[in-house]
């Protein structure tokens, strides 16, 4: 009888550890290198890199779904990292467009991609030593008036934004369980602390993308947990996320679309499971026995009973 | 030899006009080195344009002691856009070889006969006091006392330059604990990341390259003051002394320029008075002239004792080492 | 939030067309009548070389004279009385060349004399030197020959600058190090030589070896006692460039502390000259210079490229984790560069005296430039491409002459450098480097 009114969407769960649902019905067509969004957020269009004679990047035709988690892994040397400097500016494609909420970004400098609100992080972390944790903090916001040379000089002009940015700051790092450091030189953190706060000066500047390569390479178990709920919860926000990752259990977990990258070249995309079911995604990268233990694989132990 | 008269003949030097002189030249290039991260080798040519500018537009032009400056300071803004627009985008030691190169080019072109006319070339330029010392509001007479007695327009000199030296003080002061401030330190430290972080680095570093090199070009006024403008001056020597000066208070540090070049002329004042003093009643078992050789020397060793010991310099933060690595 | 909203691209033609207007202008204020500059130098230099230019008692006015030797140069024209006087630094030789297209026309040098003549400065510390000025057609050298006679010191120039560049570009590549003190171990080649030949009598033949030995000696000391323990420290390249300038500025002083600022001759300096074809002449020393730089140059190509420790040298210079990771002992390897940069770097320096011709103390200094132009230019880090810039750093210098005056000859190749570092900074030969 009532069956015409559509399902209440439930609510964002507040409880971490509640699995929360995947977004589905991305795409239009079957899953397949290329495919195209229902809303894509970013669209790629035959875009190459070659260095010298090898080329790392060929991506001839990519979709990046809005308002999900989008996860991208592929070898090492795949040309994951390379894709990433090109469609942030950091890089030039020998050939190749892309648009990014539907404006076209080639040739925009990279700083004018991040305020565009497509705001990304390095896989080899670039915390900023000699300034403290807050100071990196507060460098990642936005339209600060006190950026302004001759209005630098003057603190009445800025003073009060910068206390507004200086209370972000602080939440954010209570949240990334960097608060007790923030008045430590960058420099003196740990490498998986340094991720942290990359991850979370990037939010500083409330981006629409967030790109993040290897964001939990070299961060505790612990941890990676709760920052896998903060990914989620960047989607609940309505941000979109595209992240470079090789720990599978991660992927399966939080992504809801895998593009896979081999030698430049897109050679997969799909819902995780689906993907990593691909036969042609176990030989190129994951590899045969990926749910077998690997000390069972090099001989090391049996699985009755370790020796 | 007596040392009354060299104690005296140095404390002098606390603020001398070539003291101010390489304070302001100090901190512009603690705002573009220590600051932003960027090896200026030229300081040097800043200076120069500061002198000359100054003393060509007043003997060739005929323009005020104050358009003088102004022309100095307009130059100095030129020179960085020619210089920084097309190599802020350079590696840092590759920033390095070229303003060092477009430094000795300005100089060769200060010196060759060419334009003997306007630059005096290798005589130098001297006799643009007039207008200055005319706007001297300090009356005839001796001012000061014991070693800092100075007469009227040796006053107005010092005047003019602490003048400035505060002001400078006070502007990168004021702008260092800004978020300006905030961002030339990021870039110093990785300039990928901020940009990641959507700043404009380019346009930062050339900002700081410019408000450096009008305190560059200040300092190159106050230098040609006293007496005259010398090719000679403005060798690439300046600036490894002017770094020299830097490092030793501290380069990323408001006063640490300050103090580096009162205890550069200082030491240097003293050992070029006591060192051949020393040789003259047989003390030190060398000629004088070699004795005086000897400071230089020293002004060598120091420099590359500080860079490895105390990298961040008197008044810098023990963690601070401010080196880009 | 920044002032200027330009952004990279749009930039740099914008740029190049300010450059190319100053150059423009620069040379438009060039051509200007300039300079009533009867005197040059007199306030700064001690000693004097002067002159009178007359034709049948009448002063001429406006002829031009330039006034070389021992690394310094100036121009000067004559004033009304048609005199004019140079201030020089030290008591030595000069050349003083006699522009005679600046003389008015059907008028010339004449007599025995030609319109360049050397002139000592004794010890009076004051020199006069005239010239025979008559009727007559200019006794001018064919533009061919000059060019040819400029090519050839060009040569000797660049590949006397290319001995000291490839030292220079092998430390860079190994270490990464911007060593402003190369121009020291190139003054350390002349001095030690001096030292040997001049001050202990020792035979030229055997001075100059040796001071290459010594020379070897004091890169190989420089390595153990000063950059291998910085590099085990950790220093980074810039903390390693500055500590560089202070070794440099240290070392000219110690220098000059021992040899005082004037110019020293080695012996044999003097060698009489070949004329080959033309105008062209060449001295002794200048053709045996060269066919040692050759000999010498042929040698290290030898062994970089086919020596063990040659081609460990150039797998560090492309990927020093990765040589290091493949069993090659770095630490090794980069002593070697050092004695063998220094050693180079010494044979330089006795040339470049022979060169120049003269010792002094910041005679490395003078040249420190185009050698970092001659290692630019060929792309940082390659021996080979040093040397190719070293060559073309050389003779732009001696060619640029014929056209702009003798004391801004170093500016051309000082801009090319510059411009070189903005276009294309991986050099002529250089590949272009792994961003990020
Ligand atoms: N600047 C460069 N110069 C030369 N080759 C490069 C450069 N950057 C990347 N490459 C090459 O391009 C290929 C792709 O590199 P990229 O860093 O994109 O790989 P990736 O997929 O991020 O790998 P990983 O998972 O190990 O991070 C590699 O073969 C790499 O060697
Ligand atoms: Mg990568």
């Amino acid at each position: 009888m009532s069956s015409e009114i559509p399902e209440p969407v439930p609510p964002v769960s507040p409880m971490p550890h509640a699995p929360r649902p995947k977004s589905v019905g991305l795409h239009k067509g079957e899953p397949a290198p290329g495919v195209a969004k229902v809303d894509p957020i970013i669209v790629a269009d035959g875009i190459t890199r070659t260095f010298g004679g090898l080329t790392a990047v060929n991506v001839e035709h990519l979709e990046i779904p809005r308002n999900a988690i989008t996860a991208l892994i592929g070898p090492n040397g795949a040309g994951k990292t390379t894709l990433f400097n090109l469609l942030t500016g950091f890089d030039k494609p020998d050939t190749g467009s892309w648009t990014f909420d539907g404006k076209s970004l080639s040739n925009v400098p990279a700083y004018r991609v991040a305020r565009m609100g497509q705001v990304r992080t390095f896989q080899l972390t670039k915390a900023l030593g000699l300034l403290t944790v807050l100071e990196n903090m507060k460098l990642g916001a936005k339209g600060q008036t006190g950026e302004n040379f001759f209005q630098g000089l003057f603190p009445a002009l800025w003073r009060k934004q910068d206390k507004e940015i200086e209370q972000k700051a602080l939440d954010l790092l209570v949240k990334f369980k960097l608060d007790a450091k923030k008045d430590d030189f960058a420099a003196s953190l740990s490498g998986g602390q340094r991720k942290l706060l990359e991850m979370a000066r990037a939010l500083m500047s409330d981006p629409v993308l967030v790109m993040l390569d290897e964001p939990m390479a070299g961060v505790n178990p612990a941890l990676t947990q709760s920052l896998l709920d903060k990914i989620l919860d960047l989607k609940d926000e309505g941000m979109t996320v595209l992240f470079v990752e090789h720990d599978m259990h991660m992927v399966r977990h939080i992504a809801d679309w895998v593009i896979v990258m081999a030698e430049g070249q897109v050679v997969a995309e799909g819902p995780p499971l689906e993907v990593m079911q691909n036969p042609a995604v176990i030989d190129a990268y994951l590899g045969a026995h990926q749910e077998i233990d690997l000390g069972e694989l090099t001989g090391r132990y049996t699985p009755e009973g370790k020796n | 030899m007596d040392l009354a008269q060299i104690l005296s003949n140095s404390v002098a030097f606390i603020i001398a006009p070539a003291t101010i002189a390489y304070a302001l030249a100090a901190i512009g290039l603690s705002v573009q080195f220590g600051y932003a991260g960027l090896l200026n080798m030229g300081i040097a040519a800043y200076m120069a344009i500061g002198a000359y500018g100054y003393a060509i537009s007043v003997l060739t032009f005929g323009f005020p002691w104050w358009g003088g400056v102004l022309v100095g300071i307009v130059g100095s803004v030129i020179f960085s856009l020619i210089l920084g627009i097309p190599t802020l985008r350079l590696r840092g030691d590759y920033l390095a070889i070229v303003t060092i190169a477009a430094a000795e080019v300005l100089r060769l072109l200060f010196l060759t006969a060419t334009f003997d006319s306007v630059t005096g070339s290798a005589d130098g330029l001297s006799g643009y006091h007039n207008s200055f010392r005319a706007a001297n509001p300090f009356p005839e007479g001796t001012y000061g006392f014991g070693p800092w007695e100075m007469s009227a327009n040796g006053a107005w000199v010092t005047t003019i330059g602490v003048l400035l030296v505060a002001v400078s003080l006070l502007v990168v002061w004021a702008l260092m604990r800004s978020p300006w401030g905030r961002v030339l330190k990021g870039i110093r430290e990785d300039e990928d990341a901020v940009r990641a972080l959507g700043k404009n680095v380019f346009s930062f570093k050339l900002q700081a390259l410019v408000l450096g090199g009008v305190f560059g070009a200040l300092g190159g006024v106050v230098y040609a003051l006293p007496s005259s403008v010398n090719p000679g001056s403005y060798v690439t020597s300046l600036t490894f002394f002017v770094y020299t000066a830097l490092l030793l208070g501290g380069a990323a540090t408001v006063f640490g320029p300050v103090l580096g070049s009162i205890l550069f002329w200082v030491l240097q004042t003293f050992l070029g008075n006591i060192l051949p003093g020393l040789a003259s009643i047989g003390v030190l078992p060398v000629s004088s002239s070699q004795a005086s050789t000897l400071r230089f020397i020293l002004v060598g060793v120091a420099l590359m004792l500080i860079v490895i010991f105390r990298p961040q310099g008197i008044l810098g933060n023990k963690k601070e080492l401010t080196f880009v690595k | 939030m920044s002032a200027t909203g330009f952004t990279a691209t749009r930039l740099r033609p914008t740029l190049l067309v300010i450059f190319g207007g100053l150059l423009v202008l620069a040379a438009l204020f060039g051509s200007a009548p300039a300079a009533h500059a009867d005197e040059v130098g007199i306030e700064d230099n001690p000693y004097r070389v002067s002159g009178n230019v007359q034709y049948n008692g009448d002063p001429l006015e406006g002829v031009k004279l330039t006034v070389e030797g021992g690394g310094y140069d100036a121009e000067v024209e004559t004033d009304a009385e048609g005199k004019w006087r140079v201030g020089v630094p030290e008591k030595s030789e000069y050349k003083v060349t006699l522009d005679e297209s600046t003389l008015p026309d059907g008028v010339a040098v004449v007599g025995d004399t030609s319109n360049v003549q050397t002139v000592t400065v004794g010890p009076g510390g004051r020199v006069t030197t005239n010239f025979f000025i008559g009727k007559g057609e200019r006794n001018v050298t064919p533009f061919f020959d000059q060019v040819v006679q400029r090519l050839v010191s060009g040569l000797n120039f660049g590949l006397m600058l290319g001995l000291a560049a490839v030292g220079l570009s092998l430390v860079f590549g190994t270490t990464g190090l911007s060593n402003f003190a190369h121009a020291e171990m190139v003054t350390f080649g002349a001095l030690v030589a001096w030292f040997l030949g001049a001050a202990l009598s020792v035979p030229i033949f055997i001075a100059i070896p040796l001071a290459i030995l010594l020379s070897a000696l004091f890169g190989l000391g420089m390595d153990v006692g000063i950059w291998r323990p910085l590099r085990r420290k950790g220093l980074g390249t810039v903390q390693l460039m500055i500590v560089s300038i202070g070794l440099s500025l240290a070392l000219r002083y110690v220098f000059q502390f021992f040899i005082g600022g004037g110019t020293l001759q080695l012996p044999g300096s003097n060698s009489p000259e070949i004329p080959l074809f033309g105008a062209v002449k060449l001295t002794v020393i200048d053709i045996v210079s060269m066919g040692i730089s050759i000999v010498v140059i042929a040698a290290f190509a030898f062994w970089l490229l086919f020596t063990r420790i040659g081609k460990a040298t150039r797998a560090i210079s492309d990927n020093p984790s990765l040589a290091a990771a493949s069993g090659i002992n770095v630490d090794r390897v980069v002593r070697i560069v050092w004695i063998m940069a220094a050693g180079l770097a010494g044979l330089a320096g006795v040339l470049y005296a022979y060169y120049r011709p003269g010792l002094k103390w910041d005679m490395g200094a003078q040249i420190l430039l185009l050698v970092f132009a001659a290692v630019t230019l060929g792309g940082l880090g390659t021996a080979f491409g040093a040397l190719v810039g070293a060559l073309v750093v050389g003779i732009l210098v001696e060619i640029s002459s014929l056209w702009i005056p003798a004391d801004l000859k170093y500016v051309g190749a000082l801009v090319v450098l510059i411009l070189i570092l903005l276009l294309r900074p991986q050099g002529i030969l250089g590949r272009r480097e792994r961003i990020g």
